[in-house]
């Protein structure tokens, strides 16, 4: 019995999820009312669901030309920056302040993705400094600048 | 000759130093890879709420235009294309350079840009009153057609798989119908209090053109990009031009390669640079140089990348349809302003419009004066690790989209959308027929009810969408980009193996 190569898996989850939102918007544009208000959702999400259910059985029979999906490498990789990014946009910026949140999420990405060593001291002032440096630029810019108020809760 | 007039209005002191900034800036910006002109123009469209729209336009045409020009700086001198548009400039760009030309190759790049830009922006200022006025003639069903047209022609033209283009304009449709219905008010796929006023297509585009590649950077992990500058020595600014119009040949195929593909929409700089160099080594009669340091394949692909920008807003400013997807990105930026393109831009806001396409062409001169002087400075911004550019770019585009309406429920849809692109991109979808569905939803919606009240008054649905030459054309031309794009699909395959398709 052959296994499933990881892409082929990958596309069937992938296309499988477009196709259920697919579904799910024709079901909400037929049946919610009122009626007129959902004529034009109905045009798309008709042609959105056969354009997406040609797609999942594509994916299904391993006919899928388009894509390389994403690799376990590229995954773990980009893992810890995207779950510092998730939980400083969902959760930080608001609960901790815009820019303390800001200055963390930058100071903790830039360290972990900087490919210079982690035991130097040098480096580490390097990064201080750019987020010292990047923080001053965006506070010029959108506090001083634009007058944009941000929210400030439990620091700044 | 109505252009003429507003020359004058580019020479405000506000207007030239925005013209300014945004050449200089556009030109570094450009030069950096990772960093696309329609990310670049994205990331800059908040800070054009606080300017009149006029200003505004010219920072992100100014924009625009040099950071495709720029990015032939990290072509040339790193061997990294700053954007796909500069890919063919690599190909005799960075050997000019490793042969100690690589001032020659840069002074060369930006000469045969700003004639190729001057000519392109020409054709953007005598086509487009004339299309304007054509396009009063539409009707709510022609101008529904042409919404799906838009949609339709930049999903197949644009993307590897004629399906997955389409299905991402479906999805970009659909989107733009989230919120309050115009008409009955009625919730519409309200999911979440962030959606309630809809999806705000600032914080959409940010979100869909910048988080996907900085994820895409995470995921190359920590890594030295290694790339290496190359020195650069004194060559003659007036010795290039003499270089430049020794190959009116190649000259010439680039500005009109650039100039037809810039007309159509979806198509971009990236052909019409690759598109151009390939016609002009078919023709000339050194084609075995080619490839090997010659300067006849600069000159051929820098003409063709910067001649597209103008036409590409030939479309954009009479039917509303990009003609790249950063002329998409622009439209945000027009329509941000209460500005809505076609006759009403030249009839209601003729110095907007106006002033935007002189600025345009003042702006290829200053590209080319500025690109001369900032190359150096530009080159070492292509080195910036790309660390340092996940984050800034991240950091941007969250105080971006915050500040569009002081709204963190624009933040979350900027990450979703953004989080969500970026999976979608790896399954071979793409965001430009996506943000094309997204922006021009609202206007396919409008007409298509409009359309349906006289239609219910008059012949019925059928005869009136699908009735009548105009709209019959309409329907030809998105049959036949889908047809003509499901060939060239089929036709690749026969040539690649699956490994090459599946990038």
């Amino acid at each position: 019995m052959s296994v499933m190569s990881l892409p082929r898996l990958q596309h069937i989850v992938a296309s499988g999820c477009v196709a259920l939102v697919g579904i799910w918007v024709a079901y909400l544009s037929y049946t919610q009312q009122p009626s007129e208000a959902f004529l034009f959702p109905r045009l798309i999400s008709s042609v959105f669901v056969v354009l997406a259910l040609w797609t999942f059985a594509k994916a299904c029979l391993g006919w899928t030309k388009v894509g390389a999906g994403v690799s376990v490498h590229a995954f773990v990789n980009m893992l810890p920056g995207l779950l510092i990014a998730i939980v400083y946009i969902f959760w930080g910026a608001k609960a901790l302040g815009f820019y303390t949140a800001t200055a963390i999420a930058f100071f903790v990405l830039l360290s972990l993705y900087d490919p210079a060593p982690h035991g130097q001291i040098k480096s580490w002032g390097k990064r201080v400094l750019i987020t010292t440096g990047f923080m001053g630029v965006m506070y010029g810019l959108f506090a001083l600048l634009l007058k944009v108020y941000t929210p400030r809760e439990v620091l700044f | 000759m109505e252009f003429i007039f507003y020359f004058g209005d580019v020479f405000t002191p506000v207007n030239f130093a925005l013209l300014l900034v945004g050449t200089i800036g556009g030109l570094i910006l450009g030069a950096t890879p990772g960093l696309s002109p329609t990310m670049a123009v994205a990331l800059l469209i908040p800070f054009t709420f606080q300017l009149e729209a006029t200003q505004g336009l010219i920072l992100l045409g100014a924009a625009y235009t040099s950071t495709v020009a720029g990015g032939a700086v990290s072509a040339i001198l790193l061997k990294i294309p700053g954007a796909p548009a500069n890919i063919a400039t690599t190909l005799d760009g960075h050997t000019m350079a490793q042969n100690g030309q690589g001032t020659k190759a840069l002074q060369l790049s930006f000469l045969s840009s700003a004639v190729g830009g001057i000519f392109g922006v020409m054709l953007l200022i005598f086509l487009t009153p004339v299309l304007a006025q054509w396009a009063l003639a539409f009707g709510p069903s022609h101008l529904f057609w042409l919404a799906i047209l838009g949609v339709t022609v930049i999903g197949t033209l644009d993307s590897k798989s004629v399906v997955k283009g389409l299905l991402s304009g479906c999805i970009g449709l659909w989107l733009a119908t989230i919120g309050f219905d115009d008409i009955m008010g009625a919730q519409r796929f309200i999911f979440h209090d962030a959606l309630g006023g809809g999806i705000n297509i600032i914080a959409a585009l940010i979100g869909l053109f910048a988080i996907p590649q900085v994820i895409s950077m995470f995921a190359k992990g920590r890594r030295g990009d290694g790339a290496e500058v190359m020195q650069v020595q004194k060559h003659s600014v007036f010795e290039a031009i003499r270089v430049l119009f020794r190959f009116p040949r190649a000259l010439g195929i680039g500005m009109s390669t650039g100039a037809i593909i810039g007309l159509i929409p979806g198509v971009g700089g990236q052909i019409a640079g690759l598109v151009a160099y390939d016609q002009t080594k078919k023709f000339s009669p050194e084609r075995e140089k080619f490839g090997k340091g010659h300067p006849e394949g600069v000159v051929a692909a820098e003409a063709a990348n910067n001649a597209m920008v103008g036409p590409s807003l030939v479309p954009l400013l009479t039917l509303s349809i990009p003609g790249s997807p950063t002329a998409a990105v622009l439209l945000g930026g027009l329509l941000i302003h209460g500005i809505f393109p076609g006759s009403d831009l030249f009839d209601n806001h003729p110095d907007v419009a106006w002033t935007f396409i002189n600025s345009m062409l003042i702006g290829q001169v200053l590209m080319c004066l500025f690109g001369l002087y900032v190359a150096g400075v530009a080159a070492r911004v292509a080195q910036v690790p790309q660390s340092v550019m996940a984050a800034v770019v991240l950091g941007l585009a969250v105080f971006g989209s915050y500040s569009v309406q002081s709204s963190m429920g624009d933040v979350y849809v900027m990450a979703a959308l953004g989080i969500m692109m970026y999976f979608l991109e790896r399954f071979g979808f793409s965001a430009a027929p996506l943000v094309l569905g997204l922006i021009l939803g609202p206007i396919a919606e409008a007409n298509f009810i409009q359309g349906s009240m006289i239609a219910n008054a008059t012949d019925g649905l059928g005869p009136y969408f699908l009735g009548g030459a105009l709209n019959l054309f309409l329907i030809a031309v998105v049959i036949a980009s889908v047809a003509y794009s499901a060939w060239m699909e089929v036709r690749n395959r026969r040539y690649l193996s699956k490994e090459e398709i599946l990038v």
